[in-house]
């Protein structure tokens, strides 16, 4: 695993301004520009920042939650345990942590963007088969 | 099989498999060997720390995303306490897995008896400890923790360490209590309960004499001390509000706490959601001293001379080492190994200081001395490097 490690702070030019710094040059930078323009693609951390926050998902949450998410100091993580905790309460408690336990709140270090791409993970059954 | 040479050839080799081991290893000792634990793959790299190299790998150790290691007295076996619930007796000279049993559903670590015979596990779930034979594996005695008020589940057990005289002492995260196991009657323990040691103590440390117990606290600023020579003397809050008046940050790792915080009369401990390492006088347990440091400090060890304090640190600053100068408290160093160092570990004499690189995918191996690398072996995120030498130190 030589997964690139220090995550860089969330809304650096170079991984922010993607969608916009693209626009001229050649059709296929159009179609990059155009997919990244699009709504649901947007809303994703780009392809470098995906790998980041998955090392981080792994090796960082896996500390306390198991590097295969069935729990340790933290609860479990797997896509059984969380079935019945809504989505927005699962951004809400990485965002901010819950307190009077050891769940620190991430967004220090995180974007919403990067929290709500690690819930989904999670709600899709991490780590991947 | 018709050619003489080849009957010969499988002659010997059966004859040879009868008399000696199938896969003859050269005679030699193990007080030069280690264990550096690959969390993600769940293997064990077998090193040797006066040639720097890595002499095997061992699989098929479960899920080591939280794991550590304590030796046989002889110094022949590693046993493993993995984050499954797994513990596994690992053979340093035959290099492969001797025994595995899986205990429970999730473990955080143990020690073994100062008479070697007995090793205790510390577990998550189901909270509480189990004791084991250390030669067989088998279990000997089971010690749930205490239920939560709501009956759900047992709280948590963290820090278990050997007390000299076939002792062992604990403490409990979810209700604050360390519990103090004594076997030296037999097999059947004798428990001393110490309650309100403070709020979610999160691992803990005995003195290298065996004669302090310290648990860190999560919940609260301080730690709790025990003088086991006199355990009526119940539980000393020391350290006591250590951060009054700092914010408190939010802590993406759990400090450490293990013997080696002791610098002779002095102990360096972690400061829990600070930049700070805390220093006390280790005969009164007042604090002397608080050093800025890099970020929040994870595992803070003295070199064995107790010259230096060697300190890593959590995410995100956890690309860096800082080595504290013992006597003065200055930073004399800020060294950058690589990304996500996570752990680190002293030849016995300090002659080398050995750090695991888990994103760089390296363990490294650094003078003390001259503050230089000296060499880097390839390894798979690699986390707790433990050597042999672990084998005599009580506490560890």
């Amino acid at each position: 695993m030589a997964a690139p490690v220090a995550l860089l702070r969330p809304g650096t030019p170079a991984t922010r301004g993607a969608g916009i710094a693209c626009g001229r040059r050649s059709i296929l930078a159009l179609l990059g520009c155009l997919m990244l323009l699009s709504p649901g693609l947007q809303a994703e951390p780009d392809a470098l920042r995906q790998r980041q926050l998955d090392n981080l998902l792994l090796q960082d949450c896996g500390s306390c939650h198991g590097l295969r998410m069935t729990g340790g100091l933290g609860p479990a993580l797997t896509r059984q345990a969380l079935a019945d905790i809504p989505r927005d309460s699962l951004i809400a408690t990485v965002t901010h942590g819950r307190p009077g336990t050891a769940m620190p709140g991430w967004n220090a270090l995180l974007d919403e963007q990067d929290i709500a791409w690690l819930v989904d993970q999670l709600l899709q059954g991490y780590p991947r088969p | 099989m018709k050619s003489p040479v080849l009957s010969l050839a499988l002659a010997a080799l059966l004859l040879g498999g009868c008399v000696h081991s199938p896969q003859p290893q050269p005679l030699r000792g193990t007080g030069d060997l280690g264990v550096v634990v690959e969390r993600a793959s769940g293997t064990l790299q077998l090193v040797e720390a006066s040639t720097r190299t890595s002499l095997a790998r061992i699989d098929g150790l479960g899920d080591l995303s939280h794991a550590s290691v304590v030796f046989s007295r002889d110094q022949r076996y590693a046993y493993v306490f993995g984050r499954d619930g797994g513990l596994t007796k690992v053979d340093l000279l035959r290099q492969r897995i001797e025994q595995r049993v899986i205990q429970a559903g999730n473990s955080i670590g143990g020690a073994i008896s100062s008479d070697g015979s007995l090793i205790a596990v510390g577990n998550y779930e189901p909270g509480g400890v189990k004791v084991f034979d250390a030669t067989t594996l088998q279990q000997i005695a089971d010690i749930p923790a205490t239920p939560l008020a709501d009956g759900s589940t047992n709280s948590r057990v963290v820090g278990v360490t050997d007390v000299p005289g076939r002792r062992f002492i604990y403490s409990l995260f979810d209700t604050g209590e360390t519990w103090l196991l004594d076997f030296s009657q037999g097999n059947q323990p004798q428990v001393t309960r110490f309650e309100n040691i403070g709020k979610q103590p999160y691992d803990a440390l005995l003195t290298p004499d065996g004669r302090y117990y310290i648990a860190g606290l999560f919940g609260e600023d301080g730690m709790a001390l025990i003088d086991l020579w006199h355990p009526e003397r119940g539980v000393t809050r020391i350290l006591d509000g250590y951060g009054r008046g700092q914010q408190k940050l939010p802590v993406y790792k759990m400090p450490h706490l293990e013997g080696w915080t002791l610098a002779g009369n002095q102990a360096f401990v972690p400061a829990v959601g600070q930049h700070r390492v805390l220093v006390m006088d280790s005969s009164s347990w007042q604090q002397t001293d608080a050093i800025e440091v890099a970020g929040q400090p994870i595992f803070v060890m003295a070199r064995p001379d107790a010259r230096q304090i060697w300190v890593n640190f959590a995410h995100p600053d956890n690309h860096q080492v800082q080595v504290i100068d013992s006597e003065t408290h200055e930073v004399i160093a800020t060294l950058e190994p690589g990304p996500a160092v996570l752990h680190m570990e002293f030849t016995p004499r300090g002659d080398q200081l050995w750090l695991s690189v888990r994103d760089g995918g390296e363990i490294q191996v650094w003078d003390p001395y001259t503050l230089e690398k000296l060499t880097s072996l390839p390894a798979e995120s690699p986390s707790g490097i433990f050597f042999s030498s672990r084998a005599h130190t009580t506490g560890l």
